[in-house]
């Protein structure tokens, strides 16, 4: 096989690419398998330690904050129902509401759309205080509900399906509507497969956001039971060490690997729908 | 026609399919069908013809429910559909890009309409199975649509629409997708299966040669308005107006501006005697190409500006006085550009119109 020389360039320069996105991450792993001593005096490791087991079960099973109650394994199953939620609950609603707003003829749907999308200028943060408000007159604080809620409306995502809704020709409405198919059958059975990619892309963006959510739970939950693993890694880095402790390096190399795992089992699982979508389009 | 009075709900069974001063207003105000009356009976296979933009797709659209009317009435077998959902109405439609449904494997595409109707598991399989037979596609029933050609979506198309077994076939220019030779294949097999099936079709097209050879009847609409309903030969051989003797006819019936004295029409200095008494002061008279005979001692002779050889035939182009005018003959006949020819014309093959009704005489 003879390579050519832009294709060796081309391949130099994916590979360099891949080198700086993939280094730092094992850079880390291999890091958090050695114990405490070895990291302060040697530095960051290229190579596998011998304290995998001790620094990962540590910090899994150890608890944490002023109560002494939550353990990380357990901000990790917060962090997974928080994300889940939000991720799950945005991707529907933002479908359904771009599904009325092309399909059904209302009077003000250009307006409204318009409405939906002004809300990009208002994101989280700024009305955090309202929000905060009102999750807490509802009386949901330290929910699950509290967390997710007030995050499951997408602007973004509407938007989104709405522009793909678009490119969906009449016909097939049509001619799905002389099949007998309602409403609700035509949006399950032909949108719904039809926006698989979309689908699945915009629940991986939209649980990655939910992830990495810090503020929002931050201000919603005074019971450490619903810490989150964003909220947990600030604890583990402002620890308080009391006598001659070492700062515990490896654990917290371990903490930032586990906590990497949720949103990458994510995309793997869905990138085969996300992938095919890409390079068969359906249409 | 049996006319039958039902007292309770003002049924009256009259034709399969009844039109009554359809009108269709869109919201920008186009009118795009006015007042259109047509009675299309169980079994017929009728075909809306006319140019681009003449309301035939709107027409056919409203049958199938696809379009909200403005004004006047459809029936279909007895039961007033104005109101009812495009689902309830058991039509099906072929549309021009076949619509088929992407993200569904040929299978899937013909069984859709059946699952919705809930029809058993085993019977959409033999029903699917028996017409992907009869249309030849039993091999790609597992294929999806974007791995089809042109010609088996249309065949998939065809048979998602036969599989429902519906009251009335609806096609909106299904052929114009495809090449010409595919194209009159297909053309034939519709006619065999409809003819196969029994089932009341309407085929619309701007098509002339698809519209007189499917068509038991076909309706010629122009501007919203339907010029003239009847069988192939009636619009051929009697075309009602101007318009329809100029659409239906390749090449295009010659018409020439002339001026009626008792049954001897002028055009220029040619005379040519209809054999009745009309005097008309505004009239044009239609005479199809075919129609100019050309002898040796013809009573007009002319000029051969252009001749267009197209194989067994050839047509001729020539003026009588400033009027252009192409007739069709037989290519064994040896005329070149630039020879003169003589020709008879024969009373009684013409056609004559009112100009200022733009009606037949």
């Amino acid at each position: 096989m003879k390579f050519k020389p832009l294709e060796i360039l081309t391949h130099i320069i994916l590979i360099l690419g891949v080198l700086l996105m993939v280094l730092p991450i094992w850079f880390s792993f291999a890091t958090s398998t050695h114990d405490n001593v070895s990291i302060m005096t040697e530095g960051m490791k290229f190579f596998l330690g011998e304290s995998f087991s001790q620094n990962y079960n540590e910090v899994l099973n150890e608890k944490g904050g002023w109560s002494e109650e939550v353990t990380a394994a357990r901000m990790f199953v917060n962090s997974f129902i928080m994300a889940l939620g939000i991720a799950t609950l945005k991707v529907v609603i933002s479908a359904m509401s771009a599904y009325a707003l092309v399909y059904f003829r209302f009077k003000l749907a250009v307006p409204i759309f318009w409405l939906i999308f002004i809300t990009l200028l208002v994101p989280l943060e700024v009305r955090i205080f309202p929000s905060y408000k009102i999750v807490s007159d509802l009386g949901l604080t330290n929910t699950y509900t509290g967390l997710i809620l007030p995050l499951v409306a997408s602007a973004t995502a509407t938007f989104f399906f709405r522009q793909f809704y678009k490119t969906i020709p009449d016909e097939l409405l049509e001619s799905a509507k002389l099949d007998g198919a309602n409403s609700w059958r035509f949006f399950i059975d032909f949108l719904l497969p039809l926006s698989k990619t979309m689908l699945a892309a915009m629940f991986i963006f939209m649980f990655v956001y939910g992830y990495s959510q810090y503020l929002w739970p931050l201000i919603m939950t005074t019971d450490e039971k619903y810490w989150t693993v964003v909220m947990g890694m600030k604890i583990i880095f402002t620890e308080n060490y009391e006598g001659v402790a070492l700062p515990r390096t490896g654990e917290r190399f371990a903490y930032i690997i586990l906590s990497m795992l949720p949103p990458v089992l994510v995309v793997v699982i869905l990138q085969r729908w996300f992938i095919k979508g890409l390079i068969q389009t359906e249409k | 026609m049996v006319y039958q009075r039902i007292d309770s709900n003002r049924k009256i069974k009259m034709s399969f399919l009844e039109l009554q001063n359809i009108t269709k207003i869109y919201p920008n105000g186009t009118k795009a069908v006015n007042e259109t009356s047509l009675n299309i009976e169980n079994g017929e296979f009728v075909v809306f013809v006319g140019p681009s933009g003449c309301g035939k797709s709107t027409l056919l659209r409203m049958i199938a429910g696809l379009e909200d009317i403005t004004n006047g009435e459809i029936s279909l077998d007895g039961n007033i559909i104005n109101k009812i959902d495009p689902s309830e109405r058991d039509v099906a439609m072929v549309f021009q890009n076949y619509a088929l449904y992407p993200h569904m494997s040929v299978f899937n595409n013909m069984a859709y309409g059946l699952k919705n109707r809930g029809i058993s598991k085993e019977e959409i399989n033999n029903k699917v199975n028996d017409v992907a037979k009869l249309l030849e596609i039993d091999q790609l029933l597992t294929r999806k649509p974007s791995m089809l050609s042109g010609g088996q979506r249309q065949r998939v198309a065809m048979g998602r629409a036969i599989v429902r077994n519906p009251k009335i076939f609806l096609f909106d220019e299904p052929l114009s997708n495809l090449d010409a030779k595919l194209r009159n294949q297909m053309r034939l097999e519709i006619k065999r299966l409809q003819r196969q099936m029994g089932v009341t079709s309407i085929f619309v097209t701007h098509d002339q040669t698809e519209a007189m050879t499917l068509g038991d009847r076909i309706v010629v609409i122009n501007n919203g308005v339907v010029e003239q309903v009847g069988t192939p030969k009636e619009i051929y051989s009697k075309p009602n107006t101007k318009f329809v003797a100029e659409f239906i006819g390749s090449p295009q019936m010659n018409l020439f501006n002339c001026k009626i004295e008792n049954g001897i029409a002028h055009i220029a200095d040619m005379k040519i005697n209809l054999n009745n008494s009309t005097n008309l002061d505004d009239a044009t008279l239609g005479i199809r190409p075919d129609d100019i005979l050309i002898s040796d001692n013809g009573k007009h002779s002319c000029v051969a500006n252009l001749v267009e050889y197209l194989g067994s035939d050839m047509i001729i182009y020539s003026k009588i006085g400033d009027q252009e005018f192409s007739c069709k003959l037989s290519s064994k006949i040896n005329l070149n550009s630039g020879d003169t020819f003589k020709f008879d014309i024969s009373g009684t093959s013409v056609h004559l119109f009112d100009n200022t009704t733009g009606s037949r005489v």
